[in-house]
């Protein structure tokens, strides 16, 4: 394969952004620059897809490789997938479009700048998820601060500044320790090559205190309690569209990077951590949903419910289990399709009505019955109901923690319940009811863009929870084969 | 002699300055003339540099007290390069000032000429020619707006501090020599061992003399007063280009003369570099003037350009003279931004003004953007690379500690870096600035900007010139 297909998908939004950048930003152009992001990010929809057709799920190496000379002597510029990776790669490339879609009636002022952002977010996300490289996935792990922070600052809600602020600098505090960590695991083995390192193996005298340093800018961005503080500021504040890169895909990075890094490279360390693991993610399951349950807030609820689906895939990739790892992966996909559809389903009571507060609400099923059954939809997903891609994942992850520690399977089955209250409340509270709020009766149900853009993710919800095998096909030879490198090493180095 | 082509770029410009200074006196109105030819001198001098000496291994001349080596011709060109651009986007708001005068290219070349002289010295007596030569020249550019109460404040200030500051090398200097026998760096070497603890003395005055010029805390009180009160070019020439000269003596010292006693050094520049990081991060929080916030970063980025050196190895040089070749970029392009932000003839300089800048100057933001991202060490930009080399070398040599601190302190540094972008991309606008900006500067900004942005396609060429350096 000659053609650089992952180069070519993290190098197209970039393009379509400078494109951008010399375009006029001005009303007249606005349906112009839309389309043109709208085109990028669409045929890198497409291109991703193609390179799922092409991808070989039957083998557990990486494919696609590219390894050029960057910093001589030091760090290759080296990219590729494997089955866990193209997932994400598709998740980004699915939700960026949407996005675009989405900026309808939110962005009023410099669109073509949001555009330019949300572009340039895509290809670092993208880059993050298939680096195989430790400097090259840092760079753009870090990169991907800088579009978010202006997503947040400039476009975002009456206390942006103080909660873009909250994001760079927390996210930024988690990472440097990593910073250090990779330049120790350079003069340790001599390379930064996840794939060497693979092979090599860390010494076990460093591997604790290495695996805490990427634990500490994981944990920050998953985000695991107690670190996820950042998270509520920054999903009120942000713009609708900046809410949903940052649900769907920014907090999939860190899990992503414990399947890949933590397990990785340090298995003798992540077993040693995985009782503060699994404490850890039952809080924030437990914690963190009745924190939800109070909120009056319908952005908040959502973004703290996310702590607590994360708390799930935290869980599920520390059982080191077939069952957990995938669970683990198919919530995370699951994840970003409900919580980008329940963000975009604030955003369009939002735009109506300006306000984000749940008892403005009420009664809507009347005006809006359209919303009302695709809210429905995501709401039952995001309480993981039989036959949507939630339950899968909820399922696949318990399964794998009652074959680990029953009491923590326990406590964490008690988390679903509370989800499925906060989420029926809140659908209750919002849709049903009597219409008391006179102003509510101005709301128009779904125009056809908004349609267009929660059909088009309750399709793969509902599809997948039927019929998950396209998901599970993909990753299981490369987690099946991530496991037995993680148990070999388990057995050879203790 | 033989190998006296070497010194041929320190020759020429001398003899220039010596023409233009004759010029000046007989031809009336030679500003124009006087500010191109200066322009033309330190272009051509960096050229002769290029020719004579950048293939040289290691040359010495006049009894061995000057040396000609891959750094000293590397830090010239740069130092000459840098000088040539504080030139070019002076003229503008020398004019505005009415300060446009034939000393202001005399003094900055006669400065020039003293850092020249500085970084190929190789005996004590050599070197402090060369700092005082440039020092002179420096004390007379910060009152240079003698109108103006505090660019006088700020060059009598420097003034008093900086000779205090030249007393203690030479009382170091007086030490060493006494200890050893000789002046000569490479005879100092040989002669001085660990034993004598009263030596410890020497390398203590003369760093401290050292770390006064390049304001590493707790050595930097001057700086925020002399950048604020001296005129916006003369800062912009104090920030970077007086670093350079002032880098590369220290790498001499510690790496030629004090080689042996890394042991006795090492702690005093780990703490120099800790406490100027901090302090960096922590006093430009509370600024409001764009200049003193600067002051104060370009203290916090002489941190991290010391823990390069505190390394004692190659990697460890060479890292730092990375860092501060990026540093001189990032600069170069902030302050070609503050000389833009002009309207009706006045130049501003709090960080009110800078208010909702995106809205009414895209570009001129984006740029901005660009720099500060970069000057607080985000990927990829350059800075950031810069910051990595560093942490790279003192890793190496498993001072975690130092790294830590080093890596935490851009977090806090990165507070008001983002402040800044906050001003100008989150706040309302205010009236717009002039847009009638001199070419040099638009082109300067633009050249900056854009090897901050793009210097991630390729890393290593700067890397391959650098790893020609080696001291030990």
């Amino acid at each position: 394969m000659n053609f650089p297909i992952i180069s070519a998908l993290i190098l197209l939004p970039m393009i379509g952004s400078i494109f951008l950048f010399f375009s006029k930003d001005s009303s007249e152009n606005k349906s112009t620059t839309k389309y043109v992001a709208l085109f990028t990010s669409v045929v890198n929809f497409l291109l991703s897809i193609y390179l799922w057709i092409l991808f070989d799920s039957t083998i557990s190496d990486f494919q696609f490789i590219e390894d050029r000379n960057w910093l001589v002597g030091f760090v290759n510029y080296k990219v590729g997938i494997d089955g866990i990776s193209i997932l994400f790669i598709i998740l980004t490339t699915f939700i960026t479009p949407l996005c675009i879609l989405s900026v309808n009636n939110t962005i009023k002022n410099r669109l073509r700048d949001f555009l330019i952002a949300i572009l340039v977010m895509e290809s670092f996300m993208i880059g993050v998820f298939c680096a195989l490289d430790l400097f090259v996935f840092y760079l753009f792990f870090e990169a991907g601060l800088i579009p978010m922070f202006l997503i947040i600052g400039i476009w975002g809600g009456p206390r942006r500044v103080y909660s873009a602020f909250k994001f760079f600098l927390y996210t930024l505090l988690g990472s440097v320790l990593m910073l250090v960590a990779i330049i120790s695991i350079y003069w340790i083995t001599g390379t930064t090559d996840v794939v060497q390192l693979y092979e090599l193996g860390i010494d076990v005298k460093f591997q604790n205190l290495l695996w805490l340093a990427f634990f500490s800018s994981f944990a920050v961005k998953t985000p695991m309690w107690p670190f996820h503080t950042w998270l509520p500021d920054a999903h009120v504040e942000a713009p609708t569209a900046g809410s949903v890169l940052l649900a769907a895909i920014l907090l999939k990075m860190a899990g992503y990077g414990f399947i890949r890094f933590s397990l990785g490279l340090f298995p003798l360390a992540s077993e040693f951590f995985t009782p503060l693991i699994y404490t850890l993610s039952v809080i924030a399951i437990i914690f963190t949903s009745l924190i939800a349950l109070m909120q009056e807030d319908m952005k908040k609820l959502i973004a703290y419910s996310s702590v607590a689906h994360m708390g799930f895939v935290t869980l599920g990739v520390f059982t080191i289990k077939q069952q957990g790892i995938e669970g683990s992966i198919i919530q995370m996909i699951s994840h970003g399709l409900v919580s980008a559809a329940l963000f975009l389903c604030v955003g369009v009571v939002y735009d109506r009505m300006h306000s984000r507060l749940i008892n403005t609400y009420g009664g809507i099923v009347s005006i809006m019955p359209k919303y009302s059954v695709l809210f429905m939809l995501f709401t039952l997903a995001a309480l993981g109901l039989p036959g949507t891609s939630g339950f899968i994942g909820e399922f696949l992850i318990l399964m794998g923690v009652f074959r680990d520690n029953f009491l923590v399977a326990v406590i964490a089955s008690f988390g679903v319940i509370l989800g499925a209250a906060y989420m029926l409340w809140l659908y209750k509270r919002v849709v049903f009811g009597k219409l008391i709020n006179k102003e509510l009766k101005k709301m128009i149900d779904l125009n056809k863009t908004e349609y267009l853009i929660l059909i088009s993710l309750a399709i793969p919800t509902l599809f997948f929870g039927f019929y998950p095998d396209p998901l599970i096909n993909t990753i299981e030879v490369s987690v099946n084969d991530l496991i037995n490198m993680y148990n070999l090493n388990l057995l050879t180095k203790s | 002699m033989d190998n006296l082509h070497l010194v041929l770029p320190e020759i020429f410009l001398s003899l220039s300055i010596m023409f233009l200074l004759i010029l000046g006196v007989f031809k009336k109105n030679s500003f124009y003339l006087i500010h191109n030819i200066s322009l033309i001198v330190l272009l051509i001098t960096a050229v002769i540099t290029f020719n004579e000496t950048t293939s040289i291994n290691k040359e010495l001349l006049f009894n061995q007290s000057v040396i000609i080596d891959p750094l000293s011709s590397l830090m010239k060109i740069v130092t000459l390069l840098a000088a040539f651009t504080v030139l070019t986007v002076s003229t503008n708001y020398l004019k505005i000032f009415n300060i446009f005068k034939i000393e202001y290219s005399v003094l900055i070349l006669s400065s020039v000429l003293g850092m020249m002289i500085m970084i190929s010295a190789n005996d004590l007596i050599v070197f402090y020619m060369g700092l005082e030569l440039q020092s002179l020249a420096l004390y007379v550019l910060a009152t240079f707006n003698r109108e103006n109460l505090k660019s006088s404040e700020a060059g009598l200030k420097y003034f008093v501090l900086s000779a205090l500051s030249s007393g203690l090398l030479l009382y170091g200097c007086s030490l060493i020599y006494g200890f050893s026998g000789s002046t000569n760096f490479e005879v100092i070497s040989t002669q001085l061992n660990s034993n004598e603890y009263a030596l410890t003395f020497g390398i203590v005055f003369i760093l401290v003399g050292l770390a006064f010029k390049i304001s590493a805390v707790p050595f930097h009180m001057w700086a925020p007063d002399v950048y604020e009160g001296s005129p916006t070019t003369v800062t912009l020439f104090f920030t970077i280009v007086p670093k350079i000269a002032a880098l590369t003596v220290f790498i001499r010292f510690l790496y030629v003369p004090f080689l042996n006693l890394v042991d006795q050094w090492q702690m005093i520049i780990i703490f120099l570099s800790i406490a100027s990081m901090l302090l960096g991060a922590i006093a430009a929080i509370g600024q409001t003037n764009i200049k003193r916030i600067i002051a104060y970063s370009s203290i916090g980025h002489i941190g991290y350009a010391l823990a390069g050196l505190s390394t004692g190895s190659n990697d460890g040089i060479q890292s730092s003279i990375v860092y501060i070749i990026i540093y001189i970029i990032m600069n170069l392009g902030f302050f070609s931004c503050l000389l833009m932000l002009k309207r009706n003839n006045e130049y501003y300089e709090s960080l009110d003004d800078l208010s909702g800048l995106s809205k009414n100057h895209p570009l001129l933001s984006l740029s901005l953007l660009i720099i500060l991202f970069s000057l607080a060490g985000i990927p990829p930009l350059a800075g950031f690379f810069a910051k990595f080399y560093i942490f790279k070398s003192v890793i190496e040599q498993s001072m975690y500690f130092l790294a830590i601190i080093g890596l935490l302190s851009t977090v806090v540094a990165a507070f008001y870096y983002l402040r800044i972008i906050k001003i100008i991309y989150f706040d309302n606008e205010k009236e717009k600035f002039d847009n009638d900006h001199n070419s040099w500067l638009k082109f300067s900004l633009a050249l900056s900007t854009i090897l901050i942005l793009f210097y991630f396609i390729f890393p290593s060429k700067i890397i391959e010139v650098v790893s020609r350096i080696n001291i030990i």
